[in-house]
Order: structure tokens, then C-alpha cells, then sequence
């Protein structure tokens, strides 16, 4: 093993450990809290793959926007304490569907993919490469991506403005 | 220099855990969260698949689904809150107006 693997295998276990206690926390600020951690791993994992660009952009969205928007809307509603205050009362079959998928990924995963398979050679410095096919190849994509930001920015305005009764 | 199917492991605990949280809980925004985990599950297989094939295509659709997630957070957000200032609840299985 390689000494990003060991870097790799470090981050993987702990970005496990938070996604499991994010889904099952009792306390829904400790569960976003659990989101930093496991966002910020998947970074890591990005910086190690050598996709810097994304990976400074998880941190700059995810960690820096997304999870500030769910700390708000937290705070706005009502957060209640307790196992039975936050799941409800399939959780026996949900985690025997969800052992089910991560069994047939897993297996899927073992058949397609040799372990001896060439590894990742990640090329390097590939920012520059990025913007160039975002901004020629990908242009039209690139507009229209921005017209749903600004769809769900008037949307998200108009949706939790009072009405104020004329 | 990482193998792939430790990437694509490490992707597919963390979809498992996003479905586990879609189906078992009942606050709206701990379901979000648990998307926001399935999409971040995608979204390291295709940067994965993008450095190993070295094809960038991955990391654009990466961007993308992440402009995507911003965009749904906020939206789903704002329905939430909507929901409780009419309700006074954000339990899933407590909204069920439309439910037959």
C-alpha cells in the first residue's frame, strides 16, 4: 500500500464513522455537525485524488454555505431531542434495505474491478484543464446551471416571504 | 496513487448511510442532510472515475451536481419552513395532505 492509501484508508474510516453517527445522532445540531465532518472528509478525499479545484469548492459550498443553510433551518423550526422524536418507526426495515444495497454494491464493486487493477494515476494540475472544457465545451450547461440557481434563489424568496394580506 | 474499488467502497458506504437516513428518519431537514450524503456518494465515483480515465467530463458533471445540490438545499429549505409555520411540525409522516 501506497502512502495515500494509508492517508486514504484514514480518511475513508473516518468519514464512515461520521455518516453513521450523522443518520443516527439523537440531536439534529450534533447530526449537521456530523455533515461538517463527513463533507469535509469527502474534500480530503477529493485533494487526495488531486482534483484541487473540486475539492476547494466542497469546502467553499458544502462546508462554508450548505451546511450554514441547514444550521438556519434548524434554528427556524422547532428541533426536538430524542430517538423517537427524529425517526420514525421503520428503522429495522430501512437498514435491512440499505445493508441490502451496500451488499450489491459491494458485490458489484468486487466483480467489475480487479484489486490488481492499474491504480489511480491522477493527473496533476488539472484546474487549468477544468476551466478550459467548462468554459468551451460546457458552455451552454454552464448557462443553464446558472439559470436554476437564479430559478431556486427567486423561488426560495418567494416561498418563505409572509404574505402580508393586502 | 489509490486503488479504485477503495474509492468506490468508500462511495458506496457513504450512499447506504444517505439511504438509511432517507428511509428512517422523520425531520425534514435530517432528510436533506441524508441526501446531501447520497449526492456527495456520486459525486466521489465520478471524480474518481474522471482522475483514473483521466477525462475531466466527471469533475464538470461533479460541479454541476453540485450547483444542483445548492440549488435544491435552498428550495427545500424554504418548503420546510413553510411547512411549519403552517403546521407547527416538520415530521414527514405527519404532513400527509396529500396522502390519499
Amino acid at each position: 500500500m501506497s502512502a495515500q492509501e494509508y492517508v486514504f484508508v484514514v480518511l475513508g474510516l473516518v468519514g464512515t464513522v461520521a455518516a453513521f453517527r450523522l443518520v443516527t445522532a439523537k440531536n439534529v445540531v450534533h447530526a449537521a455537525l456530523y455533515l461538517v465532518v463527513t463533507l469535509a472528509t469527502v474534500a480530503g478525499v477529493y485533494l487526495l485524488l488531486a482534483a484541487e479545484f473540486l475539492g476547494w469548492v466542497q469546502i467553499l459550498i458544502y462546508v462554508g454555505a450548505i451546511v450554514i443553510l441547514f444550521l438556519f433551518g434548524l434554528m427556524l423550526t422547532k428541533a426536538p431531542i430524542g430517538r423517537d422524536a427524529l425517526d420514525n418507526q421503520q428503522r429495522g426495515i430501512s437498514l435491512l434495505i440499505s445493508l441490502g444495497v451496500l451488499a450489491g454494491l459491494v458485490f458489484l464493486i468486487q466483480n467489475a474491478f480487479d484489486w490488481n487493477d492499474p491504480k489511480i494515476r491522477p493527473p496533476t494540475g488539472s484546474t487549468r484543464l477544468l476551466g478550459e472544457s467548462l468554459f468551451r465545451q460546457y458552455v451552454l450547461p454552464f448557462e443553464a446551471v446558472s439559470f436554476v440557481l437564479l430559478a431556486a434563489l427567486i423561488g426560495a424568496i418567494v416561498l418563505s416571504r409572509k404574505d402580508e394580506s393586502p | 496513487m489509490i486503488r479504485l474499488p477503495l474509492v468506490l467502497f468508500f462511495s458506496a458506504i457513504l450512499f447506504s448511510a444517505g439511504i438509511y437516513g432517507v428511509l428512517a428518519r422523520r425531520n425534514a431537514v435530517l432528510v436533506l442532510m441524508s441526501i446531501e450524503l447520497m449526492l456527495n456518494a456520486v459525486n466521489v465515483n465520478l471524480i474518481a472515475f474522471s482522475q483514473s480515465l483521466h477525462d475531466l467530463t466527471g469533475q464538470v458533471f461533479a460541479l454541476f451536481v453540485i450547483a444542483v445540490a445548492a440549488a435544491e438545499v435552498g428550495i427545500g429549505l424554504a418548503i420546510v419552513i413553510l411547512i411549519y409555520r403552517n403546521r407547527e411540525t416538520i415530521n414527514v409522516d405527519e404532513v400527509n395532505l396529500l396522502k390519499w
